[in-house]
């Protein structure tokens, strides 16, 4: 439970924490794009979106793939996917509490 | 005849807070002494399926609270925390699981209560943890014991075959 955090390079929250980086995911949406492709998108310089791209690939929020002398880039979505399932729980745990809550006062209201 | 408001919850990457909104349709007072009395208050928080005791409860400013949830075989989880402030509008109080390895992990939880035009109100619960990994824990936390509860069910269906 009291795990330090983990560097940026390993872990998937730090990774899209990163604004840039999640401006890179939005923009690729459901394409395969080549970095000069994500490049032209975002208009900023290779070097960045390449490092952003590293980072994100390393924490296996991006896939890359191979085609000819080209490599390709695209959202792994059921990584990103369980970034959102992890706040489900503490949801789930609320939305349980109101619900039974809204009978409570129903029940009150009628009291009254 | 149930509403169909919806519990919104935020909590961003890399944060250490999470806040929770949630509207009624009722009035301020009394979604507030569904809050502080005890014989209702036990009605409603916890998860589903879970009984819930009070063991301390002064709903008041400076007052504190311990209360206990009880699954259905018999497994106590406590909690306990003080009222720092405690009014119709704005309720903040600490919390803490009291079965986590080390004690400590303590959070600070703001509620307000907002009037709303038709005697409705919304609830806002924003609750910072002491750190980022404290507040991811607490989450994966949530989410084994989330899956534990598929995996019961999983054995209730296997049961019957």
């Amino acid at each position: 439970m009291v795990v330090a955090r983990t560097p940026t390079t390993h872990d998937p929250f730090n990774a899209v924490a990163e604004p840039k980086r999640r401006q890179i995911l939005e923009a690729m949406g459901a394409q395969e794009l080549s970095v000069n492709e994500i490049v032209d998108l975002l208009g900023w310089n290779q070097p960045s979106v390449s490092k952003h791209l590293g980072v994100l690939k390393q924490v296996g929020l991006v896939k890359e793939r191979r085609a000819g002398r080209q490599r390709l880039y695209r959202v792994n979505a059921a990584r990103l996917k369980s970034i959102y399932d992890w706040v489900t729980p503490f949801e789930k745990y609320w939305s349980e509490s109101f619900d039974r809550l809204d009978e409570v006062l129903d029940k009150m209201k009628k009291e009254n | 005849m149930s509403s169909k408001n919806k519990t919104t919850v935020t909590a961003e990457p890399g944060k250490q807070d999470l806040s929770i909104t949630r509207e009624f349709d009722a009035p301020r007072e009394l979604v507030f002494k569904a809050h502080t009395d005890p014989n209702l208050y036990v009605q409603w928080l916890g998860p589903h399926g879970y009984e819930m005791t009070l063991d301390t409860f002064e709903p008041v400013s400076g007052g504190k609270y311990r209360y206990v949830h009880k699954d259905k075989d018999g497994n106590e989880f406590g909690f306990h925390g003080v009222f720092h402030t405690m009014t119709e509008e704005l309720m903040i109080q600490t919390f803490e699981f009291e079965g986590l390895p080390e004690a400590g992990h303590v959070t600070l939880d703001t509620i307000r209560l907002e009037k709303l035009p038709g005697d409705r109100t919304r609830v806002t619960v924003q609750s910072v943890f002491q750190s980022v990994s404290d507040r991811d824990g607490m989450l994966q936390a949530g989410m084994e014991s989330g899956l534990s509860e598929g995996y019961e069910r999983l054995d209730e269906i296997l049961a019957k075959m």
